[in-house]
């Protein structure tokens, strides 16, 4: 474990980032970069993506899942009960007020209107944070191949994501153990 | 005794739905038809509001269907059933990864994954860029016109807040997010 940081304030970080997820989990790794890598340096770019690879083929929502990891690293078995209860709180609370209140939500105008909105600006602002992780964590030609594998893959063959994952596993077991000689990919 | 069997559904669900959000609407969708707790009419609003509401996606839906299910008390036990698995898995995984940080062959894989983990967001980012910026997922050979595929008004938001977060990378996205909601309700009121 790092040097401490409080309960409160893992809680209330996921609090913020499961406030502002709107859609999958894909909407929410802006909000990790800016919140958990630059304003808080919690995790630099490397454990992010780590996280939210790994979080993407275990069991369970991605969100959840590298909330988990984030407060786990930090403060043990307390600190990732945090930031999953951090992540889902405002989940409950707005829920259960639209489930007793206003059962027709999801067809107001005004709201649909600011969700075209909301998808639309969700999209733009992930843009930059896909550059930044792909700088990231490309750095060699053979993981340039590896990324374009896994599109193609489950874009045009629709191969289930655990899959590619373990063929990540298993290429970059391979290929470091090809070039062992200079034994690091990272 | 239903909240206990509401525990149990969901953190079946939490265990065996893989990839996030969406892959939990089968089990749901199970859930529905094998408890009678709700119709799928009532599912698929559940899901719509889910879409809509601030959270994770997935984590609304255990909240909702738990609500419908059992009041307020109902859509903890759902949501705390369906996260449990996940904490647990993710925690043993955690204690690997850290104490074999330093490990070639842990951090190869690491590498492996993140690199094809960069090119399952990218799909993700066309699904979501093809439902909600330029409407590809309406498009069908020879009957849509490009009108209807292009919405000129989510085209302005998207490059309005692209630009505005390259320039200003300071600014916090809860400001993006907020500015793109008002600008939507603005611009399709017009």
């Amino acid at each position: 474990m790092e040097n401490k940081i409080s309960i409160k304030d893992l809680y209330i970080s996921f609090f913020k980032i499961g406030l502002f997820t709107f859609g999958g989990g894909l909407a929410m790794i802006p909000m990790l970069e800016k919140e958990i890598v630059e304003k808080r340096h919690w995790c630099n770019e490397e454990e992010i993506l780590n996280y939210y690879a790994v979080g993407q083929c275990t069991p369970g929502i991605i969100a959840v899942n590298t909330a988990t990891f984030v407060g786990y690293k930090h403060r043990g078995i307390i600190g990732g009960i945090a930031t999953t209860l951090g992540v889902i709180s405002p989940s409950l609370i707005i829920i259960t007020i639209i489930a007793s209140f206003i059962k027709n939500f999801a067809s107001l105008t005004i709201i649909q209107n600011a969700l075209k909105g909301l998808g639309a600006g969700v999209c733009a602002i992930i843009i930059p944070s896909i550059i930044k992780m792909f700088n990231n964590s490309i750095k060699s030609i053979f993981l340039f191949i590896l990324a374009v594998l896994s599109f193609i893959s489950v874009e045009f063959f629709k191969v289930p994501v655990y899959l590619i994952v373990i063929f990540g596993i298993i290429a970059g077991l391979l290929y470091g153990k090809v070039r062992s000689n200079k034994n690091d990919l990272s | 005794m239903i909240y206990l069997r509401l525990f149990f559904e969901f953190f079946k669900t939490g265990l065996f739905a893989i990839g996030g959000g969406l892959a939990t609407i089968p089990f749901l969708t199970e859930i529905g038809q094998k408890t009678g707790w709700y119709t799928m009419q009532e599912l698929s609003n559940m899901i719509a509001i889910s879409e809509s509401t601030p959270g994770p996606m997935g984590i609304n839906m255990a909240t909702y269907v738990g609500f419908n299910v059992g009041g307020p008390l109902g859509s903890l036990v759902a949501t705390i059933g369906e996260v449990s698995p996940s904490v647990i898995i993710i925690m043993l995984i955690s204690k690997i990864i850290y104490k074999y940080k330093d490990n070639i062959y842990i951090k190869n894989a690491m590498a492996g994954i993140r690199a094809v983990c960069i090119g399952l967001i990218i799909y993700a980012f066309f699904n979501v860029f093809s439902s909600s910026v330029i409407l590809l997922d309406r498009y069908v050979p020879g009957i849509t016109s490009i009108n209807s595929i292009i919405e000129i008004r989510r085209l302005i938001i998207f490059i309005f807040i692209l630009i505005c977060s390259f320039i200003f990378k300071k600014v916090h996205p809860v400001i993006w997010i907020a500015t793109s909601a008002i600008l939507g309700i603005i611009l399709f009121s017009i």
